[in-house]
């Protein structure tokens, strides 16, 4: 069927199709059938069952998915998700920036490897990083043990243990989007201002950093957002207290186990909400540097 | 003034270099090496013996079944529909293409366990479908069917967005040339498109396949626990985690620590060899 239309249209288009190449003209066949296809696929598994959700949170009314939303409980796991992400998305700024800089600028026996090993958050199950990260961190772990002995400071089944996990789980967005910038970066800008006699923290400041500025927004947001949803990693450092190391993904787990899944439904709506404000306020903070770098 | 970046303007001070990729390497190190370490470290702390046992136990060899069979599933849906909608993106103009694009993305942004929960709440017992499927006799939560929907949705943009970039970059004129010289639009896609991309889709694959089998909280949602039946590996390890059982929980941990340490070396040759016919949205 397909081979029938095609050359029955390739012939009489043909010449047209040289015109007007950046048209994109349709010699080429199977647009109904692609599209057809994906919008079908798309509906199925997205776009149904998250209006299902929605669906189940709205069936609940205003005040009943406000009252679902805002007891304390549910309040304190906003906070802890939301201001741990923060955290570690900033501690995740500053260190993947450090790295993407010695990756891009200098030198050094197994940096391929390096480059390499920065990927790993991505590739290893999240339930491999949690009980790796909980073994390394609990009180008597190779790491735990000194922290606990020397300062007296306890990781594991604490916000800090989540802060960790989330650093663990959002390094890689930030470098990743931070070193392609870096690369790109015209050398000829550095030296201008070098040459112009400006010293390496103002040519720093001045040159190398504005233009940086939005893709390391960019890695802090998307850091952040990983951190929001993340659940493998951190529920087996976490120890899960209720109201001090409950993460929002793990009270949506509890709901759903005590069958209540309109609780579970208003509680993923308001995460997604949340979630989508602000990042759509980070994309704004975003378009406006970039415009404020450009003039 | 030399004009290359290595040139004397533009070097750092040697003691700034060294405290630099010091602060990288320790960071790194202690955030990324230290835990896969720990990771064979911890599955290896009662001998060879423990660890292989561990992995041969029935419970174990189901749950590393059911991840197969999840993943040979859910790739192979996600990679037929990566290719559909890039083709369809990538070769047309139509109109609301950009937000097909950002709806095929979505799943990106979604929470790990709200993935799961949205097909409890359409598919579950109290969901919308649920009376009706019960009626049939047809169990897609806590079974394998939900392990799969959970799976592919998590999933859902690897490849797609791995090949939409890709096959924009490469634009149509070789396609329309086999078809203005007679080739079908199959032919035109297995002789024509598919050499043209396959690399990309291989690296896509590659991503797409290891997040299947190392899925945690979506399927954590869906599954329902029940040991040897709807466990996959990920879940397997937690629930041996759970009952202390901490050598075995890290056997089967380090065999999707050795699956991710694969993908990384894939990924890394594949960059290396072929990075001009990846994405061009991939640096390198």
């Amino acid at each position: 069927m397909v081979a029938a239309s095609s050359t029955d249209t390739a012939f009489p288009r043909a010449g047209g199709a040289v015109t007007s190449i950046l048209r994109k003209p349709s010699v080429i066949p199977g647009f109904g059938l692609t599209l057809g296809f994906t919008l079908t696929y798309l509906s199925i598994l997205v776009l149904l069952p998250l209006g299902a959700l929605i669906a189940k949170a709205g069936g609940l009314g205003w005040s009943g998915f406000w009252n679902a939303v805002l007891t304390p409980r549910v309040w304190a796991a906003f906070e802890v998700s939301f201001g741990l992400s923060l955290v570690a998305a900033a501690v995740n700024a500053v260190f993947g920036f450090i790295v993407a800089w010695v990756l891009v600028r200098y030198s050094f026996p197994g940096k391929r490897l390096v480059d390499a090993l920065v990927d790993l958050p991505f590739a290893l199950p999240t339930a491999v990083a949690g009980i790796a990260l909980s073994a390394l961190y609990a009180p008597n772990g190779w790491v735990g043990k000194p922290l606990n002995e020397l300062f007296g400071l306890k990781v594991a089944f604490t916000p800090v243990g989540i802060a960790i996990a989330l650093t663990f789980i959002g390094l890689p967005f930030v470098v990743r989007t931070v070193q392609p910038i870096l690369e790109d970066l015209p050398p000829e800008e550095e030296e201008a201002a070098v040459s112009l006699g400006a010293t390496r923290g103002q040519t720093f400041r001045r040159v190398v950093f504005p233009a940086v500025l939005p893709a390391l927004v960019t890695g802090f947001a998307l850091s952040f957002a990983r951190g929001v949803g993340e659940y493998g990693s951190v529920i087996f450092i976490a120890g899960n207290m209720p109201g001090l190391t409950e993460i929002l993904p793990l009270l949506i787990v509890i709901k759903l186990e005590q069958y209540d899944y309109a609780g579970a439904a208003a509680v993923g709506t308001a995460m997604l909400l949340v979630s989508f404000v602000m990042l759509l306020v980070l994309n704004l903070l975003q378009t406006w540097m970039r415009s404020r770098h450009a003039r | 003034m030399p004009a290359n970046r290595s040139g004397v303007a533009l070097s750092d001070p040697a003691w700034m270099r060294w405290l630099l990729i010091g602060t990288a390497l320790a960071f790194l190190a202690l955030f990324l090496l230290l835990p896969l370490v720990a990771v064979f470290a911890e599955a290896l702390r009662r001998g060879f013996g423990a660890y292989w046992a561990a992995l041969v136990e029935e419970d174990a060899v189901a749950a590393i079944k059911l991840t197969l069979i999840v993943a040979a599933i859910a790739v192979p849906a996600n990679l037929v529909f990566g290719v559909a909608a890039s083709w369809c993106v990538a070769k047309f103009d139509f109109r609301g293409k950009n937000l097909l694009i950002t709806l095929i993305d979505l799943p990106f942004s979604v929470s790990p366990v709200i993935s799961g929960l949205i097909y409890v709440l359409l598919f579950g017992l109290n969901g919308l479908m649920g009376p009706f499927l019960k009626a049939q006799g047809i169990q897609i939560i806590f079974a394998v069917p939900g392990l799969v929907l959970a799976t592919i949705f998590v999933t859902f943009p690897f490849v797609a967005r791995e090949l939409i970039p890709l096959m924009q970059e490469q634009g149509s004129e070789e396609e329309e040339a086999a078809l203005v010289l007679g080739a079908s639009g199959w032919q035109t896609f297995w002789r024509v498109t598919l050499p043209n991309i396959k690399w990309g889709l291989l690296y896509g694959v590659l991503l797409c396949n290891a997040r299947a089998m190392g899925e945690f909280g979506a399927v954590s949602v869906v599954s329902g626990h029940v040991r040897g039946y709807t466990n996959t590996m990920p879940l397997h390890v937690e629930i041996l985690y759970n009952e202390y059982n901490f050598v075995a929980a890290f056997a089967v941990a380090s065999v999707l620590a050795m699956l991710a340490l694969v993908t990384l070396v894939a990924k890394t040759v594949l960059e290396w060899r072929f990075g001009a016919e990846l994405a061009a949205t991939r640096h390198k």
